[in-house]
């Protein structure tokens, strides 16, 4: 599992527009390094990120090769109801990693 | 002025450094070319009366800044965070924006992680880092007794993993030694940096100090010659910085990892094309304790990001 940082506020009051800040260990490799051995190294990026809010998507993001190292993305969405946000990162092999927060809307 | 002038005439002709006793580029003497005919300088085949001219111009620039400045005055002293852009200083202060952080929480598992013979983890015998370790970075590199000279962090905590834990050295730049002295200078965040200079340590502060003002390497500069003389202004895209060595380890955007100032250090010797020491070699650590020392009193940051 990869780590990853995620800051999300505690509570908001409902309509609020609210930042939320993500943070995950990647080396997202381009695959066109080539290694001291002289073979290149093979490309091993994460391609898809998706933020969903109570079950409903909100932000989806589609990544390439030239997103540095352990990709930081932040966005906004309004604070709607009190519940879980869940974040999940799919590398190109398919493996997904989710981890969620929760939110309380006054 | 005329030292200057053959320095200069010895620059364009691409002398090999006295200082190192370097040849011609890498391998073997054996396979080392000679170096390349004067005329075959890059002014140009027998342009004697361009060269001369040249020589002059650029020997005016080197008398002019050819006096070494002293020290950097106390109070002109600036964080290296001073001279990154605004973006990246931002991205070093947001605890979620720091990629260095995800070394920290890697470093805070390892801590731990039980390891070697004895079994036992690095709070089992230090408990809670963010008290044990509080202020701790700010005081390396420092005299380590049982060996006689100086250590930095990273190699204080591989003394203890090999005499404590009973467990092998991890290798330098691992991602697990640089997660683990990562975790420890968080701990010393906001914190002064207070190394020792008393009479034990003062030889490898002054042999850290030699270090920095020896012109080295073919293009024969001193560490002091950018970050004492001239600080502040542009090599390249970015501004030179004073060197002040209070973030490390850092998160360098250029590598997209963590590195330490060994890292660094080694780095700024292969631009100089000088020959870099090997990591752990006690210039190295003569070379970080002198800049600790540099930056006494100044505010620790790691850890840092970086261009």
């Amino acid at each position: 599992m990869a780590r990853a940082l995620i800051h999300v506020p505690a509570s908001a009051k409902k309509g609020d527009v609210i930042e939320i800040k993500t943070l995950i260990s990647h080396v997202m490799e381009t695959g066109y390094r080539i290694g001291v051995t002289g073979q290149p190294i093979p490309r091993d990026i994460i391609d898809d990120f998706v933020c969903t809010y109570n079950g409903e998507e909100v932000f989806h993001a589609t990544l390439y090769p030239a997103i540095a190292a352990n990709p930081y993305i932040s966005f906004f969405t309004v604070a709607t109801e009190s519940g879980t946000l869940a974040f999940s990162w799919t590398d190109q092999h398919g493996a997904t990693q989710v981890q969620t927060a929760a939110i309380t809307v006054e | 002025m005329r030292s200057a002038v053959l320095r200069v005439a010895g620059l364009l002709m691409r002398s090999p450094s006295p200082q190192r006793g370097e040849g011609w580029g890498e391998g073997d003497r054996a396979s080392r070319q000679e170096p390349p005919h004067p005329a075959l300088s890059p002014l140009g085949r027998g342009s004697s009366e361009r060269l001369v001219i040249a020589m002059v111009f650029i020997s005016a620039f080197f008398c002019s800044v050819g006096t070494r400045a002293a020290d950097i005055p106390l109070d002109q002293r600036r964080s290296d965070s001073d001279f990154v852009s605004a973006d990246t200083r931002a991205m070093q202060s947001d605890d979620t924006a720091n990629p260095a952080m995800l070394a920290v929480l890697d470093g805070e598992t390892l801590w731990n992680t039980k390891a070697g013979a004895t079994n036992k983890s690095c709070a089992d015998c230090h408990g809670d880092a963010a008290k044990s370790m509080k202020g701790i970075a700010a005081r390396y590199p420092a005299f380590a007794a049982e060996l006689g000279r100086p250590i930095d962090l990273e190699q204080q905590i591989n003394l203890s993993r090999v005499t404590d834990q009973k467990a092998e050295a991890l290798p330098f730049e691992s991602k697990e030694l640089l997660a683990l002295t990562a975790y420890i200078a968080r701990q010393s965040r906001g914190m002064p940096v207070a190394v020792k200079d008393d009479a034990q340590a003062k030889p490898f502060i002054d042999a850290g100090r030699a270090l920095f003002e020896q012109r080295q390497g073919q293009l024969d500069l001193s560490c002091a010659q950018c970050h004492d003389d001239n600080w502040g202004k542009k090599l390249a895209g970015n501004l030179v910085p004073q060197a002040m060595a209070t973030g490390y380890p850092i998160y360098r955007l250029e590598w997209q990892e963590v590195g330490s100032l060994q890292r660094r250090l080694r780095n700024c010797m292969s631009g100089m094309r000088a020959e870099p020491y090997d990591f752990g070699a006690p210039e190295l650590v003569n070379l970080e304790y002198f800049l600790m020392w540099r930056a006494r009193g100044m505010t620790m940051e790691s850890p840092a990001v970086r261009p």
